[in-house]
């Protein structure tokens, strides 16, 4: 399992041996399991940046930045207006294939680590990520201070979904460097994709990529799956079990 | 003990689920009803969205009106032919609620629904029986005899039949349209309807009081029942371990509910029942007017891959 992804790593990073640094990172769990009492945990990425010879010697800073994205859902984002005194959804914007967990991480502001325009081209920072919308037939993403976009961004932000912490990753070196991944309890479930992007003076050198696995197991998981695709045969369980809950409760408390 | 429900998405602690059981168990077998009326909010004001709390309260609704109708079954209060006819309309007005449901959700439109109907039908309800049962506790203060009106309009429609238990002779068109808006607004509001049932059964149907309560458990057990089995196919929303905790909570408390409601007289169990119901009215009322905390909310539409 190891192996394979080192050599995959390996295999993605030859194409990217020309530009002189080599990223080198990994998670410390592959496949996380979130049990009935999971409350949250954090899991760790680690990584070098390697330099070889035909690195610059007047190259200075390097900054990183890590996006981990959950996997991938359509959302629809309702707001409230007052109609007759009472409020009531009346205005909703469909997100389409946008990630359910979005966390971006980077050791110093984004502002100071690369210029507004390749931030955006990049997809640096919560403003700069792509969220399809669907306005009335047409697929684009808006501005950053649509209110519909700013509204999601900040609920899914409020859940501990969305994040953006531009002090998480640390260098233990100048070369290692470490960041912490938060998971909350209520994380989805699926695959996550990670991405580490490396900069050098404010220029996009390159990145690399790596992916874990949340799964969940047990009973609740059980019943999660079960409702969902047999949902005839949960529903006669779950009529069968108030049938039986209302005998038995019948036969306890018995008055004759 | 905290406990993660499956279908809500959320860490309960299972000490207070257990207790709003048994707590709504009381007050549904003090006043003889299912308790969904009040089972649904509460489950909402603990954070299970509206969706979740109604498809789940329904098999809850279900245990508690099996164990009362096995009860009322045993001791003959049970007219069999009514509750058929009932059961027709019944089942038909549980289809088209959980459709409705199921169209409504998709619209974004549901939370308001079950906000409004919670509104309409519980304060007009609960004024209803408040004010009916003050009238009914100031005659006896006075000790005259309740008047007594011996036939109305609905015994005028065609199609009559004989139940025999009931000893009524009466059009089953009536009966089917009340077994359908039972069903219908149960199935959309996540409650047995007992509350709306007897009231109407005994004023309008004239169903002697002998018969009422069983044949109209009769009717809320199959149609949640039905229910259950229609939101966990359609919508997949049908909690079973909050249902289960709800159930064994509920069906213990109703227990000591029933001998508590033996002590109280009639008029005022329906005086503090109209209260309550009024009360549960007014505070759907009130959350629908003020200002929410936050005027946008998400849902997700099911992660693809």
């Amino acid at each position: 399992m190891m192996r394979t992804a080192l050599a995959v790593l390996i295999v993605m990073l030859l194409g990217s041996v020309a530009r002189a640094e080599r990223l080198i990172v990994s998670v410390s769990n592959h496949r996380v399991t979130v049990t009935p009492n999971y409350s949250g945990e954090e899991l760790v990425l680690f990584g070098s940046v390697e330099k070889d010879g035909s690195t610059p010697v007047d190259r200075k800073t390097l900054d990183l930045v890590v996006t981990v994205m959950g996997p991938r859902a359509d959302m629809v984002t309702r707001r409230k207006e007052r109609t007759f005194g009472i409020w009531i959804n009346t205005d909703y914007r469909q997100f389409l294939e946008v990630p359910s967990y979005l966390a971006l991480f980077a050791n110093r502001s984004f502002s100071a680590i690369t210029s507004p325009e390749i931030a955006r081209r990049q997809q640096i920072g919560l403003n700069n990520v792509l969220l399809t919308q669907r306005v009335s037939g047409d697929y684009a993403d808006v501005v950053p201070n649509d209110a519909f976009r700013s509204a999601f961004i900040r609920l899914r932000t409020q859940r501990g979904l969305y994040r953006e912490d531009p002090s998480a990753v640390t260098f233990l070196t100048p070369t290692l460097f470490r960041t912490g991944i938060p998971l909350p309890a209520e994380v989805p479930i699926g695959t996550y994709e990670v991405e580490i992007k490396l900069f050098a003076d404010g220029a996009f050198i390159g990145k690399t990529e790596t992916a874990f696995e949340i799964v969940k197991v047990g009973f609740e998981q059980f019943v999660a799956t079960t409702a969902r695709q047999n949902g005839l045969i949960y529903g006669l369980v779950t009529a069968a079990m108030a049938l039986m809950t209302g005998w038995m409760a019948s036969i306890v408390f018995r008055k004759d | 003990m905290q406990l993660y429900l499956p279908i809500a998405d959320l860490p309960v602690n299972v000490f207070l689920v257990l207790a709003m059981g048994a707590a709504v168990g009381f007050v549904s077998g003090m006043f003889g009803i299912g308790g969904g009326f009040l089972m649904t909010p509460l489950l909402i004001f603990i954070g299970i969205t509206p969706a979740v709390a109604v498809a789940s309260v329904a098999s809850h609704i279900a245990a508690s009106s099996f164990s009362g109708a096995l009860a009322y079954w045993r001791r003959r209060a049970i007219d069999p032919a009514l509750a058929s006819v009932l059961l027709c309309g019944g089942v038909t007005g549980t289809a088209l609620g959980v459709w409705t449901f199921t169209q409504l959700r998709a619209l974004g439109q549901l939370d308001l629904m079950i906000a409004l109907s919670y509104v309409v039908l519980l304060t007009t309800v609960g004024s209803l029986m408040f004010s009916e049962g003050l009238r009914a506790l100031m005659r006896t203060r006075r000790g005259a005899v309740p008047p007594r009106r011996t036939h109305n309009w609905i015994h005028g429609l065609p199609l009559k039949m004989r139940f025999k238990r009931s000893k009524i002779y009466l059009s089953v068109i009536p009966v089917v349209i009340v077994g359908i808006l039972i069903g219908f607004i149960g199935a959309i509001m996540g409650i047995g309807g007992g509350f709306i049932l007897v009231p109407i059964m005994i004023y309008l149907l004239r169903v002697p009081t002998s018969t009422v309560i069983g044949t109209s458990m009769v009717l809320t057990l199959v149609t949640m029942l039905f229910a259950t089995l229609l939101h966990a196919v359609t919508n997949h929303l049908v909690d079973a371990v909050l249902a289960l905790i709800l159930m064994v909570g509920g069906v213990t408390g109703a227990q000591f509910g029933a001998r508590a409601g033996q002590k109280i007289r009639g008029e005022q169990l329906r005086l503090l029942l109209g209260l309550l119901i009024l009360s549960v009215g007014v505070r759907f009322a009130i959350e629908l007017v003020i200002r929410p905390e936050d005027l946008f909310t998400i849902r997700e539409l099911g992660v693809n891959g």
